[in-house]
């Protein structure tokens, strides 16, 4: 057992909180009130080497692996929630896909264009009958000759508005099937932003895709490996998740720390009671238990370990803590937590987000539940 | 024990629930995203008589006691916090506290015009520094012959910004702190040196206003005193404790409709090709909400009918205060998680109810103060006396 970080680990960790306190957090509030996409903070972040952090050097990366990149989510969660979907959705979901499935060729012609910035990755997988589940999928891919020829419209694609390079999952004749598709192919078309409660900042669009010609060389992994190449990035999508939600339960523990140091009610700083101490500590508690479920999950990834179920306890012990924490400190702000004055009110809406992305939380409850079943040899549906 | 409503109730709320489906619903999502009050929605309270339900029909009111009341805000929280917020703060503290507080000439002259509608009222007690802390309030109220000249800032006063009459809590006696040196007054709007402040921008209730009224050496008429001098803060917290059942009730309408909601999403939304009712997560999850609401709903009426038997009822409104917003946010929250990523839309009503809910945790006395509440009566009972 040894809980230390190297020296380079600590490197980027302060790299990250340095770049996400000075550049991120000050946008946060403007990202949500203007509902604009960070895209000046992503042009920073890029300048940095922060959107390609974990791919490879070779492709202009960082060769972060995955408990550093849970820093920088961690890191960027903590400041801009808005910001760290964003990020995650074009490096965890999209950059981090190509790395894994694709050919080297796809490698060479993608990964340096995401990590530079000039590309923003997004994943279109979910629809508006199927969520994460790939048997329904309506998106079809039809062969024709050197070409796949793509039909189908896709829901909620985060980054949507701003991508470069989609990563499209479409049922083929030979099962579910992904694909690299870039922004300017005839075809493809950006349609409605969602308006949601939260994550102003982030743009969830519509996605159509009528007669979209893609080469056939675009094809992410073979014919029915489309699953796969879901179900892994599943695992880093929690994962990432669960290192955001660890970050915003720092951020609102931190407002309702300040906030219960400043305000004084009965003579006393509300601080000193003993029912705000009772929420600051089962705060507390739950930013520790969640710091070491996410750095254990990074862990079992990096070791090449199956971490389905670390990820998903990671991803459901993280985002209801989050949940749990903004709502407390909402509490603790009392009146002033429900005005726009007050960081806390985004902090509160946008953490919602943390649970309702990558399958809420029964949805964890039931994968946690069918792993551990397999353990012991039954299998059950999730 | 009965436990059946009186038909003259069953029929209020059938008239109640034709309104609010009617008129209210439809502007519910309108008033949120523009952030305004629902003026084309208060001419039609009037003339349904439905803003003075529960006073006298002496005082222009409906007659219908608590009991009535509840059932307003009961349906009205089912389709729309902001208006029942509006409706909550006019009769239930506003015009409530001049009805338990006022004498005789002040309720014919300021009651009869609010329970009718044609006034519309308000009530401010919180400021800057006195939030859970009420009895640390600053306004001051110095009498020069025949009238009080007021001076101070209320904040997050609810109808603020277009009451036409504001009950007003002020320090008359700061040496004896606001246990007898607090006063309650009536103040019109047009008294001069009364002015509207900052008007709030919040995460919900966005259709309610939220308004800062400034105090700048208001002269109020002794005569508009309410109750005693001194005497104010039991006014004001027996006003509270009124305000806080209804609350509760509107509660109910709020967790009442999210579970509407679940329920009507898990029949049709699919996953895996089979509705989500089939999953027993979700059944379990609805179970338990509706067990919840129903809880809450005998929780309410039976204080509901404590108050109109004139029996105690502090503790039970702490209760159904505190009780009532926990239940409406977490019935709310599950919802939203029933409904996925589709709740966080504001397409759809449900990220509204989630911003909206959230509230009640907090106003008229968080949910802090109304456990201060319960167990100062329950020690109370043992003789033992505790202190905030």
């Amino acid at each position: 057992m040894d809980f230390s970080l190297t020296e380079e680990q600590r490197m980027f960790r302060d790299l990250f909180e340095g770049f996400a306190a000075k550049e991120v957090a000050p946008h946060a509030e403007q990202v949500d009130a203007e509902e604009r996409p960070p895209l000046p903070i992503l042009q920073k972040a890029a300048q940095q080497g922060f959107l390609g952090a974990p791919l490879p050097e070779a492709y202009g990366g960082a060769g972060l692996d995955m408990l550093g990149y849970t820093f920088l989510l961690e890191a960027l969660g903590r400041a801009c929630l808005s910001t760290a979907f964003t990020v995650h959705a074009h490096l965890g979901l999209a950059a981090m896909t190509v790395l894994r499935h694709g050919t080297d060729e796809q490698k060479e012609r993608y990964l340096p264009a995401l990590a530079s910035g000039e590309r923003i990755g997004a994943f279109a997988r979910t629809e508006p009958a199927a969520g994460d589940d790939l048997g329904r999928l309506r998106t079809r891919a039809r062969r024709e000759g050197d070409a796949y020829v793509l039909d189908g419209t896709k829901a909620w694609v985060a980054n949507g508005e701003v991508a470069g390079l989609f990563v499209v999952f479409a049922q083929a004749s030979g099962g579910p099937t992904a694909f690299l598709v870039e922004r300017e192919t005839v075809g493809l078309a950006v349609g409605r932003r969602e308006p949601t409660m939260g994550l102003r900042g982030l743009t969830l669009n519509t996605l159509y895709l009528d007669g979209c010609r893609v080469p056939a060389e675009n094809r992410l992994g073979a014919e029915g490996e489309g699953g796969a190449i879901s179900r892994a990035a599943q695992d880093r999508s929690r994962l990432g998740l669960a290192a955001m939600s660890l970050g915003a339960a720092q951020a609102a523990l931190a407002l309702g720390i300040a906030f219960a140091l400043q305000r004084k009610q009965f003579g006393v700083f509300i601080a000193e009671k003993g029912a705000i101490q009772g929420y600051l500590a089962d705060s507390q508690a739950e930013v520790a238990a969640l710091r070491h479920l996410v750095a254990y999950a990074a862990w079992c990834a990096d070791q090449g370990e199956d971490y389905t179920q670390e990820a998903a306890i990671a991803k459901y012990f993280g985002s209801q803590a989050a949940l749990r924490i903004a709502n407390r400190m909402v509490q603790v702000h009392g009146g002033a937590g429900y005005m726009k004055d007050y960081p806390i009110e985004r902090w509160f809406r946008d953490v919602h987000a943390l649970d309702l992305a990558e399958g809420t939380g029964p949805v964890q409850r039931a994968i946690i539940a069918r792993e551990l079943l397999a353990e012991k040899g039954i299998a059950v549906a999730v | 024990m009965d436990f059946s409503f009186p038909p003259e109730m069953v029929a209020f709320r059938r008239m109640v629930r034709e309104f609010a489906e009617e008129e209210v619903r439809p502007l519910a999502a309108v008033i949120d995203r523009e952030d305004r009050v629902p003026w084309e929605t208060i001419p039609k309270l009037r003339q349904a008589g439905l803003l003075g339900v529960p006073f006298p029909r002496d005082y222009g009111g409906a007659g219908l006691g608590e009991m009535g009341y509840c059932i307003l805000m009961e349906e009205m929280g089912r389709v729309c916090t902001s208006t029942a917020t509006l409706i909550g703060a006019h009769i239930g503290i506003g015009a409530m506290a001049i009805y338990l507080g006022g004498n005789e000439e002040q309720k014919r002259k300021y009651l009869v015009p609010l329970a009718q509608g044609e006034k519309l009222a308000a009530f401010a007690l919180t400021e800057p520094s006195a939030g859970s802390d009420a009895a640390a309030i600053r306004t001051r109220a110095i009498r020069q012959g025949d009238r009080y000249i007021l001076s101070g800032n209320k904040i997050y006063i609810t109808n603020g910004s277009f009451a036409d009459i504001i009950s007003v809590m002020a320090l008359t006696d700061p040496a004896l702190g606001a246990r007898g040196g607090a006063t309650a007054f009536i103040v019109e709007k047009g008294f001069p040196g009364f002015k509207v402040g900052t008007i709030e921008r919040k995460m919900g209730i966005r259709g309610s206003a939220t308004a800062e009224l400034i105090f700048d050496e208001v002269e109020v008429p002794a005569g508009n005193v309410l109750g005693q001098v001194g005497m104010g803060f039991i006014v004001f917290m027996q006003t509270l404790d009124i305000g806080r059942v209804t609350l509760g009730a509107a509660c109910l309408g709020g967790a009442q409709a999210a579970l509407e909601m679940a329920i009507r999403y898990a029949k049709v939304r699919e996953r895996f090709g089979r509705p989500l009712a089939h999953l027993q997560a979700v059944q379990f999850t609805i179970a338990e909400m509706a067990a919840e609401i129903e809880a809450l709903r005998s929780l309410v009426y039976r204080t509901a009918w404590l108050v109109d038997t004139g029996q105690p009822f502090t503790k039970e409104a702490g209760m159904c205060k505190l009780l009532g917003s926990e239940i409406a946010s977490r019935c709310v929250e599950r919802a939203l998680q029933i409904h996925g990523a589709l709740g966080y839309s504001r397409d759809f009503p449900m990220e509204r109810m989630v911003r909206d809910s959230r509230i009640a945790e907090i106003f008229e006395g968080t949910n802090e103060i109304q456990r201060i509440v319960i167990a100062t009566e329950l020690f109370r009972e043992v003789g033992v006396r505790i202190r905030p």
